[in-house]
């Protein structure tokens, strides 16, 4: 007798636990072929109110991290992506990839994950400025991480997208709750096993599968998200994100011509930039110049 | 020797608070009885037909009249600079372009003390800060820009970056020429054109730079400068040729505008309100400390979006800080605007010193003790006393709310940790000072401190070359500095 | 100002109170920026010639030049009637008994440097007799200098007892402590020393002995007002101040009053509680005064230098 195969389920992944929707909802997203991928949480706005939460609370302790340990995650999580890579493609196939483009999509990703690995502990000094005032202060910019970001994950990708808006956002200190491509959810879930097992603490990325059409409005309205990212060229989803994010002035990105796969446009330090905030520390200082020796 | 010593000693009064009047001329500055506004690079008569009338805070007279730009005037004015953008502005070589805001930075220093007086007229700050600070920081500012205009492929790594176009500002009356230097200076280095709006209550000193801008011969329609109320900005902010939004001014406007471009690409920028966290530790070098404190909230009459408006005192040192602070305060002189030895001038306009009552009366209210300055305030004109509360607690309106006047709301802690968290517990994020005499310590607080500008062992210093803008509420985008630059590029 | 009257416990004072260089520095300029017109200003100008430590302190000095001084201290311009006297004239122990002699009568004080002045690099035994000579001889105050070498090492407790010491030895003579804070380069150092003295007896704490520049500045002097301030505070008691060398002109004493005036108020507006150690400074004064009067800007040939 052949034997049966043991069928994953496919879970959202909040605060480093990967719960069941509270909601109790399920979608069937199909391939081109029609065929159901599998059934995969439906997530609500209270599965988002409590990712956000998790977010909150896993903020403190990763924009403290050293920006040194923050890349040596970020390569940790390249190194089990690059380990499970059949797996991937595997899904990426059954989501419609042709088994060229699934393996140029894995490759993309982990090389985006190294990408932006390598820019933690260096993009502050590409964007931090000492400022020369005028008076006999030590004046100083430097980006932090704005706080929560709340991510709409591209739609056309499964994987690369997913990896090329979490990437910059965490590695500047940031945490998030990503929203996965609503027709081509597989990856999303499968990375967040890998980020489970990757020393990203719990809470610093959580991943929700659904309907943008549901979720978008909370993404955008809740009071205790810093920053919303959407992907899409919907017109009117743009709108509704920038008048909600008005509720606690958001910070908005919109990323819709984006092509992921191009390494030129779909990866740079301005995406981390992106969803940083400069601060500006001043301090006397106590002798100016050689000759004011003294007072 | 014991014996008894005759006296030589002389009693003459030398009263610090009644020094003589030493009132800056008025003859230097010459205000019109009647702008229009300037377009294209001429003033003109508004198609609305309207005018409106600018006052002086210290006396409620009035200075002058001003045009109320309608939507028509609008039109007009975006109209002007898209043409100046197209064809002329865009199209010069960068270095001219930054000739011409030298041109214009020198000529505001030259008619500095034009400006000064104007703007102390017209606002009520004391000349003492609008010749000391406002005007000749909002000249630097030109200088600071004029440089970066050829230079702007330096600023952002691997990008070309370029101008986004029409740019409509609309700024506040609280540091009037210093917030127009702030706008139209990196607007014009980056290759924009600006339509812009000052606030209703202080055109004047923006009505004096166009007469500059005139002069310099900056090509017309590259900087339209209009003036009116709400209406003006809300047309400026729903023009559909307009490419980029820079508001300074309350929170609560800064949300309608951030919803009212929400359907359109324009590009935003919003510096906005804050309350701002002045921790002073029991380290501190506490005499510095009080007088930061004194400036960080009696500045400009508290009419400052980044004004230390929280104090946080270690309860080891609140005794001698409130005793101390007290009797700073008392030396403080309040009113005339006009005379060089004021420290604190007129509230900008009745409707602000309303506000400003109502908090004092929540604050009394709240349960709060009060303590206010014995100065006597003059009988005309918009005046408050600087007023501190004691026994404020974090949820008090007066310790949460934004009151922009001359009220300080002390609460005390014990560690670092609680004030770090106080401090942070506000949808604001603009400023924060810290005063203790440990580097470690300075270091703590200022990378925990969630806002955009913090001053150590300092309070309320500005400077061209240096970063402003808020975190959270308090607005994005950042003005000054290289990264004052991205608000007017496409990176 | 009001302080409670308490008995001040000696405290460490390696725990002074830091300053902060900048901040201080820009308090100081502000007191600058006060514009001083009409009435304040004359008021200000004869208050100003009223606080001024008339002062000889060269190798050269004799009794004749003493005379002349102390001569032109009773009369500093006689043709404006109703000015006041200077508060004092300082000289050096030779000289104290030839001013007292020339000064007699009058309401001017004789003060006096001692204790190895100006570098104070003697022995205890020396100084205290320095001073007993010059108080045996008729001084009024005596101005002694600490021993900024033992200070600097961080030997607080004998330049404590040093300066308690030579309280000791003054007797009913008031003592001004100077700190020569040209030496000291840091205002904490200023302020640290400011405290010593007061707590040892000091009734003056005084800048510098104008031989070492710099000598007195605004924001050196608001540093030791703040810490006189503070001692006031704790203590209840009034301590005298006293900026020495460096303010020869009519404006910046006019900024000095304006900064004393508004860090510790109406109480040390006097010349028992505030002086100028100066030499050139009357005269600046003088003929700002006659201008002030003639409305006219006046020549130096109109006033005698000594």
């Amino acid at each position: 007798m052949t034997r049966i195969e043991v069928l994953k389920t496919y879970k959202i992944y909040i605060g480093g636990q990967f719960p069941r929707t509270e909601s109790g909802r399920y979608y069937s997203p199909k391939n081109k072929n029609g065929q159901s991928l599998a059934n995969v949480c439906l997530s609500s706005r209270k599965d988002f109110r409590d990712a956000v939460v998790a977010a909150r609370g896993a903020f403190g302790g990763w924009s403290a991290k050293s920006a040194f340990n923050r890349s040596q995650i970020l390569y940790r999580i390249a190194e089990m992506l690059e380990g499970r890579r059949a797996q991937f493609v595997d899904e990426l196939i059954k989501q419609s990839s042709s088994a060229k483009d699934a393996e140029n999509e894995i490759n993309l990703s982990i090389d985006r994950l190294i990408y932006y690995a390598g820019w933690c502990d260096k993009f502050q000094q590409v964007f931090s400025s000492v400022n020369p005032v005028a008076s006999s202060h030590f004046n100083f910019s430097v980006p932090e991480p704005t706080g929560i970001v709340a991510i709409i994950a591209p739609q056309n990708t499964s994987l690369l997208g997913l990896v090329s808006v979490i990437a910059p956002t965490i590695a500047g200190g940031n945490t998030c709750v990503v929203l996965a491509s609503e027709n081509k959810p597989l990856c999303s879930v499968t990375f967040s096993e890998v980020i489970n097992s990757s020393d990203v603490p719990g809470g610093v990325i959580n991943v929700l599968t659904g309907k943008s059409s549901e979720l978008i409005k909370y993404f955008a309205d809740h009071m205790d998200v810093n920053a919303v990212v959407y992907c899409e060229k919907d017109k009117e989803s743009q709108q509704l994100i920038k008048e909600k994010a008005a509720l606690n002035v958001k910070r908005v990105l919109l990323y819709n011509s984006i092509n992921w796969e191009d390494e030129e446009k779909g990866q740079s330090p301005y995406f981390i930039i992106d969803t940083q905030e400069i601060k500006t520390t001043w301090h006397p200082i106590e002798t100016v110049g050689s000759a004011k020796a003294g007072y | 020797m014991a014996k008894a010593r005759k006296n030589n000693t002389v009693k003459l009064t030398f009263d610090t608070l009644q020094y003589a009047p030493a009132p800056e001329s008025k003859s230097i500055a010459k205000i019109d009885a009647q702008y229009d506004l300037f377009i294209n690079g001429k003033f003109e008569k508004p198609l609305s037909k309207k005018y409106f009338d600018t006052i002086n805070p210290a006396t409620e007279e009035k200075l002058s009249s001003v045009a109320d730009a309608n939507v028509a005037d609008v039109d007009k004015a975006v109209q002007a600079a898209r043409v100046a953008h197209d064809k002329i502005w865009s199209k010069m070589p960068a270095k001219e372009r930054g000739k011409y805001i030298y041109r214009i930075a020198r000529m505001i220093q030259e008619r500095a003390r034009e400006f000064s007086v104007i703007e102390t007229l017209d606002g009520g700050k004391p000349i003492r800060e609008s010749r000391d600070i406002d005007i000749p920081l909002a000249a630097n500012h030109f200088f600071y820009y004029a440089g970066w205009a050829d230079k702007l492929q330096y600023a952002f790594p691997n990008i070309n970056p370029k101008p986004l176009g029409v740019a409509g500002q609309i700024i506040p009356w609280n540091f009037p020429l210093l917030m127009a230097a702030w706008k139209i200076a990196p607007a014009l280095a980056t290759g924009n054109t600006v339509v812009l709006k000052p606030a209703e209550t202080t055109p004047l000193t923006a009505l004096k730079l166009a007469e500059i801008i005139q002069e310099s011969d900056l090509p017309p329609g590259v900087v339209n400068i209009i003036t009116g109320a709400a209406a003006t900005g809300a047309a400026i902010v729903n023009h559909a040729d307009i490419n980029k939004i820079a508001f300074t001014g309350s929170t609560e406007v800064g949300k309608i505008i951030q919803r009212a471009v929400a359907g359109t690409d324009k590009k935003l920028t919003l510096e906005l309100g804050g309350k701002a966290a002045n921790i002073i530790f029991e380290d501190a070098a506490i005499d510095q400390a009080v007088e930061g404190v004194i400036n960080g909230i009696f500045f400009n009459q508290g009419h400052v979006c980044c004004a230390g408006s929280r104090l946080f005192v270690q309860e080891s040192v609140y005794k001698i800080v409130m005793q101390k602070l007290k009797d700073r305060i008392a030396t403080l002189i309040v009113g005339d605007p006009m005379d060089k030895n004021t420290d604190v001038g007129a509230i900008n306009s009745k409707q602000q010193l309303e506000t400003i009552h109502k908090y004092i009366n929540i604050g009394k209210k709240e349960g709060a003790d009060i303590f206010e300055s014995n100065c006597i305030l003059p009988k005309k004109g918009f005046f408050c006393k600087p007023t501190l509360f004691t026994n404020v607690a974090q949820s008090s309106r007066i310790a949460q709310e934004e009151i922009f006047g001359p009220v300080l709301a002390i609460q005390t802690f014990i560690t670092e940790d609680e004030v770090i968290e106080k401090a942070n517990n506000t949808p604001f994020g603009l400023s924060a000072g810290v005063w203790t005499d440990k580097g470690s310590k300075v270091f703590n607080l200022t990378s925990k401190l969630r806002a955009g500008v913090i001053w150590a062992n300092t309070y309320n210093k500005f400077d061209p070359t240096s970063p402003f803008g808020g975190y959270k509420e308090s607005g994005f985008g950042r003005e000054g500095g290289l990264h004052g630059l991205s608000a007017y590029l496409n990176v | 100002m009001i302080a409670e009257k308490k008995i001040a416990a000696i405290p460490d004072f390696s725990n002074s109170p830091h300053i902060d260089h900048v901040g201080v520095e820009e308090r100081a300029s502000r007191f600058t920026k006060r514009s001083i017109k009409a009435e304040t200003k004359l008021n200000g100008l004869k208050l100003t010639l009223n606080m001024i430590d008339l002062t000889t302190l060269e190798g050269k000095d004799t009794d004749g030049k003493v005379k002349q001084l102390c001569y032109k201290a009773q009369h500093l311009h006689d043709s404006y009637p109703g000015l006041p006297t200077v508060a004092a004239v300082c000289v050096y122990p030779s000289m104290v008994s030839v001013a007292k002699k020339s000064l007699e009568g009058s309401a001017i004080n004789v003060a006096s440097v001692a204790t190895a002045f100006p570098s104070g690099q003697a022995s205890r035994d020396v100084k205290i007799r320095d001073v007993k000579f010059a108080v045996n001889n008729g001084a009024d105050e005596v101005d002694m200098v600490i021993s900024r070498g033992k200070f600097l090492q961080g030997e607080y407790n004998f330049v404590f007892d040093e300066i308690a010491a030579v309280k000791e030895a003054c007797g009913t003579a008031r003592l001004k402590v100077i700190l020569e804070t040209g030496e000291l380069v840091t205002y904490d150092k200023v302020r640290r020393a400011s405290d010593i003295a007061m707590y040892a007896g000091a009734d003056f704490i005084k800048t510098s002995t104008g031989k070492i520049s710099p000598a007195a500045t605004m924001p050196v002097t608001l540093v030791m007002l703040e810490a006189i301030r503070d001692f006031y505070y704790k203590t209840g008691k009034m301590i005298a101040m006293k900026p020495a060398g460096g303010i020869s002109k009519s404006k910046a004493a006019l900024h000095y009053l304006v900064m004393l005036k508004e860090t510790l108020g109406d109480a040390w507006m006097n010349n028992h509680w505030f002086r100028f150690g100066a030499s050139s400074l009357a005269n600046d004064v003088l003929m700002q005064l006659e201008k002030e009067r003639t409305g006219v800007y006046q020549s130096a040939n109109y006033f005698s230098v000594d």
